[in-house]
């Protein structure tokens, strides 16, 4: 411990803790800060100590200096000041600094009140600036269908780089140019489609301003359910159910499934269906893919391939690896596949006045959506992806507030599901699910506890062994790319002995997607979603995939058995070295 | 050169080598009866950088062939040297045993410096230097006011030994401090002499290097790091480059002897990669001292084993901080992280790092010699021995000079300088380079010492010193320094990225004549922000040449903003091209060539120029054969 001195109140603190940390539960102390970032539930912090926002004044054996807050360690003896009048004044020049090097376009800009510079510029009152001048300006990049970079809008804080090399090790981002011109961007300001991107979306979840956002699709899907010749149909991702609510006011992780469907049939859809059905459908198929494998004992482990983030992770940077993942196309492509093949036939409709809309809590959907292999003459599976923040926006659009309406039931036939669907939203929930079906049909007997408590929770890397009935399988599940290339380290070195890998880009899984309601660094918020997906499979009445009435009739009209030469074409892909 | 057994195996090589450098001993310390030695005289040519491109090499060339033409091939040797310091003054030529001291030396002067003065033995008048005071010209460098008031520590092999051959470093004593403390001193002695010598960070922080490896030996670690930051890179800073490409043994020497004190076994030498010849003379070096067993395994046959790599900068200034610089050998982009932790504690690797600049080194093997208490009777308070300026801007004798710790600016200016060229009257002179401040004429007379640079609001830093005369523009200065930071900051903190910026559009709002009245005010209010709120040394310095010329020259910037006028006539928007009517015969020469056609008038009538189309270009007033037209 050691003893400081802050705005006069002597304390002891944590040797190594920072003036932040020190403050943290001192009342009547705040200190703002911008670039800073604690990610606690993924042990990471970001405190490169840039924007000098947090500057405090720091005595020191006689010495008085300004010192940031978030990266100096208290040292004994020291005395802090937190605000002083020197102190404020700094702090306002830096953030007057900040704002002259800003577009002053708040009102049209897509993170209007969802701002940290903006929310700052108000804290502090700024009404004028005292320094203006030249704005550096570079070129936008709208290249990727995923990620729009708006650099001009870029504070330099550094948080993107931390997520996309230190959270992701990814290494798409670092800082480029220097002096007034430099900012964060891909080697030689390269589009982002020409990069080694994975579009997981991370950089754009912890951009405090929208330097870094979703390339927005309401337009296009405003243009087709207003378009007389297009069907609509909509399907709706697990994750998101537990995150739109926040965007109304509901506490995190609240489950709104039910006022969704109500919201979305408002808005005009057609119909309104559930990504989790194709979870469902996923299941069947990677089930019966493991299975297979195991029986053989061939080809293990079988990695995951629900996530297009961490499918592009996995073809740019271990291209050796390409023959392990399953083949199984994710549920958002094939729920595309059969709403186009199936669905389309059974409506008598052509696939082309179909149009697939999806609801996503990620980015790296909507690039997947666009990947060759999911369009077939000129038809895309899945025609335009939104995430759960671009669905808000147009509930606030249309004025409609959906906590306001009763609760609805999705459509059939692609709409029910197993809860075991539900946690596809959660990392372990898919491995947890397959555990569930591969169980039963592996032993033929019922699974009483479905609960797989070893696959539950956010820790980054989680391995186990499950006995199925004497058979044990080696699992492992995953979330974050920096965890992913570990395990996959291990495999290539032949380190690890796995069966069965689930991999999940983004830390925690979908609920942290990159298409979620901002968190501000609140990570609690993630671990309440996370909360709200297991509560909704404790309360479902099936909860294994194969037990949903609908699965089990779209084999027996369409896809014969899983695995079947049929559902091959449908529902299985292939992956390609980046 | 057979590999050295032990610290007496060396000493013995030094005394068969010490022959290697008798002809040039001018002192004659080296008791060497010259008749027994191979070569009768020595031609010594400096191969700096500076007098190589002005054509040294083809000299040394030109020497050769005019000796070989003369049958002395055998008696008379050329030798390549390191930098005279005498810049100004280049390519040097310096002929022994004799002591001739050639200047502005041409690759034809050859043909003569062998006839006339090898074979005939006379000197040639024309090629001495000539003292600008006394019109008298000089042989002897001793001599010589430029050198007279100078102490050369650091740069004392500069311009005396071959860099290129390691057999003339051992022949200076060179490789003895390593070996007197690899087998006769623990590596808290060491430390200990370091401190007692009061010897600080040449680099520019000035920080006692004692305390620097004390702190980096303390810190238990299972392995450390020497780095040597040779990332010159003050605007018309090279006393780095001079002593890595005139004596970069002592460099590696001095690295093993710091590697040996803080318990490292491995040290990086960060150099820029614009300095070819530098790269060039230490890859020589770091090869010959391997081979000769004073670096890499078992190091005198001590058991203590030390190497050194190089790695390339690529030029930015700002990985010149050393935490930027080692951000840089860790192959991540140059900048900078917040202290602490000290590279000390956490630095190369996150292993303890001890960083120190070549200067410093070049100080060490001497202090280890000839004592921690020879080095601190040089000098002046808690600033000791000597350091190194590089003189340049607006004064006679541009070049580099080692000076005694307390010598006042103004011996250097005068004295060594020459003062200023043309005979101009002094306006100021900026140390410390862009870090650094404006130091006036009342100040020229305060001794030398870190605290008192900035105590007058400027500093040490790595030894830069431009010299302004009246026809310098303090805001213009004062511009140019801010460009050159607003180039070289790396863009991490805010203060430095933007608030430098700013900084410059405002003063060039003064320099346009379109500043607000209360700009002094916003430029010391930012200025002061950026200092405290910036994140490392290049940021926490850069409004230094602003806020104090604003300090010393206030009226000057009072009159820019509120009199619209520069006095030095440098600022060309405040100024305006007329034409004078009793001058001007109408001959329409400058209303032809003026690219704005802002120039009205008929023949043999009187011309006019329309202010608010004038570009200012000046094109008038170099065509007008009749001094019509003028700048006021």
């Amino acid at each position: 411990m050691s003893r400081v001195i802050i705005n006069d109140i002597p304390v002891e603190v944590f040797k190594d803790a920072t003036i932040l940390e020190a403050t943290k539960e001192m009342e009547d102390i705040y200190i703002p800060t911008l670039c800073h970032l604690n990610l606690e539930s993924f042990n990471l912090e970001h405190r490169v100590g840039s924007c000098r926002v947090c500057m405090v004044e720091v005595e020191q054996g006689g010495r008085k200096r300004m010192m940031p807050a978030c990266c100096t360690p208290i040292q004994e003896g020291m005395i802090v000041r937190t605000n002083t009048p020197e102190v404020i004044q700094i702090r306002r020049i830096v953030l007057e600094l900040l704002l002259s090097d800003h577009p002053f376009t708040c009102l049209t800009c897509s993170k209007n009140l969802d701002c940290e510079l903006q929310a700052l510029a108000k804290q502090f009152g700024i009404e004028h600036l005292t320094y203006k001048g030249e704005q550096s300006t570079y070129p936008l990049d709208l290249s990727s269908r995923a990620i729009k970079r708006d650099l001009d809008k870029c504070i330099m804080c550094r948080r993107c780089e931390t997520a996309c090399n230190d959270i992701q090790t990814v290494g798409t981002l670092s800082g480029y140019k220097r002096g007034f011109m430099s900012v964060v961007a891909p080697a030689e300001m390269k589009s982002l489609k020409d990069t080694n991107c994975v579009f997981c979306g991370q950089c754009v979840n912890v951009c405090p301003t929208a330097a870094l956002t979703e390339i927005n699709y309401i337009k296009k899907v405003w243009g087709a359910i207003n378009d007389p010749t297009k069907k609509v149909v909509v399907q709706v991702a697990p994750a998101v159910r537990v995150a739109i609510g926040e965007e109304f006011g509901l506490p995190p992780g609240s489950v709104a499934t039910g006022k969704l469907v109500s919201g979305l049939k408002k808005l005009g859809f057609d119909a309104i269906f559930d990504t989790n059905f194709a979870a469902d459908l996923t299941i069947m198929e990677e089930a019966n893919e493991l299975i297979e494998r195991l029986t053989k004992n061939e080809n293990l482990p079988i990695l995951t391939s629900c996530c297009p983030g961490w499918v592009n992770f996995l073809e740019h940077q271990f291209p050796d690896l390409l023959a392990i993942p399953s083949t199984c196309k994710s549920p958002q492509q094939m729920f595309g596949a059969i709403a186009k093949t199936y669905y389309a036939d059974k409506i008598g409709i052509k696939p082309e006045n179909l149009t697939v809309v999806s609801i996503m809590p990620c980015l790296a959907k909507k690039y997947e959506s666009a990947r060759p292999e999911f369009i077939k003459n000129n038809v895309n599976d899945v025609d335009f992806v939104l995430t759960t923040r671009e669905l808000a926006k147009m509930f606030k659009e249309a004025g409609i507030n959906p906590i306001n309406l009763p609760d609805e039931n999705f459509d059939n036939p692609l709409g029910e599901s197993s809860g075991a669907a539900d946690l596809f939203g959660v990392t372990g929930g898919v491995i947890e699910a397959a555990l569930r079906t591969a169980y039963e049909w592996v032993t033929k007997k019922e699974l009483k506890d479905v609960v797989f408590t070893e696959a539950r929770g956010l820790e980054g890397i989680k391995e186990a062994t499950i006995d199925i009935d004497g058979t044990k399988i080696n699992i492992a599940v995953t979330s974050g790319l920096g965890n992913a290339r570990k395990i996959l380290e291990k495999i290539q070195s032949g380190e690890a002995k796995y069966h069965a890998i689930e991999i999940m880009a983004c830390p925690g899984g979908c609920i942290d997607g990159g298409g979620q309601p901002y968190i501000h660094g609140d990570t609690t918020i993630i671990e309440k979603r996370m909360k709200g997906l297991y509560s909704i499979d404790e309360k479902k009445q099936i909860k294994k995939s194969h037990e949903n009435p609908y699965i089990q009739r779209l084999y027996k009209e369409f896809l014969g058995e899983p695995g079947s030469k049929k559902a091959h074409d449908v529902l299985h892909t292939h992956y390609y070295k980046k | 050169m057979e590999r050295i057994k032990s610290f007496d195996d060396l000493k013995n090589r030094y005394n068969t080598l010490k022959a290697l450098l008798a002809l040039r001993d001018a002192d004659e310390q080296v008791k060497i009866d010259v008749k027994s030695l191979k070569f009768t005289k020595e031609i010594l040519v400096c191969a700096g950088t500076g007098c190589v491109s002005s054509e040294s090499p083809k000299i040394v060339e030109n020497l050769e062939k005019e000796l070989k033409e003369k049958g002395f091939s055998d008696k008379i040797q050329v030798i390549k040297t390191g930098c005279f310091g005498f810049c100004e003054k280049g390519p040097i030529v310096l002929v022994h045993p004799d002591n001739v001291f050639y200047v502005e030396v041409k690759p034809e002067d050859a043909k003569e410096i062998v006839e006339e003065h090898i074979v005939k033995g006379n000197k040639i008048d024309r090629l001495l230097y000539e003292e600008p005071l006394v019109k008298k010209r000089v042989a002897k460098h001793s001599e010589m006011s430029f050198y007279k008031k100078q102490m050369r520590i650091a740069l004392r092999n500069c311009g005396l030994i071959n860099p290129e051959n390691i057999e003339e470093y051992i022949a200076t004593e060179g490789y003895q401090a390593l070996g007197k403390c690899l087998t006769q001193l623990k590596p808290e002695d060491v430390i200990e002499i370091i401190k007692k010598s009061g010897l600080r960070g040449r680099g520019g922080g000035g920080f006692p290097t004692g305390l620097k490896w004390e702190a980096t030996r303390k810190n238990a670690a299972d392995e450390k790091f020497i780095i040597c930051n040779a990332d010159e890179g003050d605007p018309g800073a090279f006393m780095d480059r001079s002593v890595l490409e005139g004596d970069p043994c002592s460099v590696i020497e001095s690295m093993t002897i710091a590697g040996y004190a803080i318990g490292a076994h491995y040290g990086y030498i960060y150099i820029r990669a614009e300095y070819p010849l530098a790269i060039h003379r230490l890859e020589i070096a770091l090869k010959q001292s391997r081979d000769a067993g004073v670096l890499g395994k078992n190091i005198m046959g001590t058991g203590f084993d030390f190497d050194i790599e190089l790695k390339y900068g690529a030029g930015a200034f700002v990985c010149g901080e050393e935490t930027a610089l080692i951000k840089s050998i860790e192959g991540k982009r140059g900048e900078p992280i917040t202290k602490p932790p000290f590279p000390a504690q956490s630095g190369l690797w996150s292993k303890p790092t001890c960083v120190n600049n070549v200067e410093t080194f070049a100080n060490v093997p001497p202090i280890i010699n000839k004592g921690p208490e020879w080095y601190s009777s040089i000098g002046k308070d808690a600033s000791k021995g000597t350091k190194v300026f590089a003189l340049a801007g607006k004064i006679n004798n541009v070049g580099l000079v080692e000076v005694p710790m307390g010598i006042t600016l103004r011996e250097i200016i005068y004295d060594i300088g020459g003062g200023i060229r043309g005979g101009k009257a002094f306006k100021a002179v900026q140390t410390g380079g862009p870090s650094g401040g404006c130091i006036t004429k009342e100040n020229l007379d305060t001794p030398i010492t870190y605290e008192n640079l900035t105590s007058i609001g400027s500093m040490m830093g790595s030894g830069g010193m431009i010299v302004m005369d009246e026809e310098t523009c303090i805001v213009d200065i004062a511009k140019f320094y801010l460009e050159f930071t607003n180039d070289e900051s790396c863009g991490k903190c805010t203060p430095c990225r933007v608030g430098n910026k700013r900084l410059y559009e405002l003063l060039n709002q003064i320099s346009d004549g379109t500043a607000p009245e209360d700009v002094i005010e916003k430029l010391e209010v930012l200025g002061n922000t950026i200092k405290k709120a910036s994140l490392c040394g290049l940021g926490q310095t850069s409004p230094n040449p602003v806020l104090s010329t604003i300090k010393f020259f206030r009226d000057e910037y009072e009159e820019h903003i509120k009199n619209k006028k520069c006095r030095a006539g440098v600022c060309k928007k405040l100024m305006q091209y007329t034409i004078i009517p009793e001058k001007c015969v109408g001959c329409t020469l400058c209303a032809k060539n003026c690219p704005t056609q802002c120039i009205s008038g008929k023949v043999k009538e009187v011309h006019k120029i329309d202010q608010e189309k004038c570009i200012k270009c000046g094109v008038c007033y170099q065509k007008c054969k009749f001094g019509a037209v003028t700048l006021v």
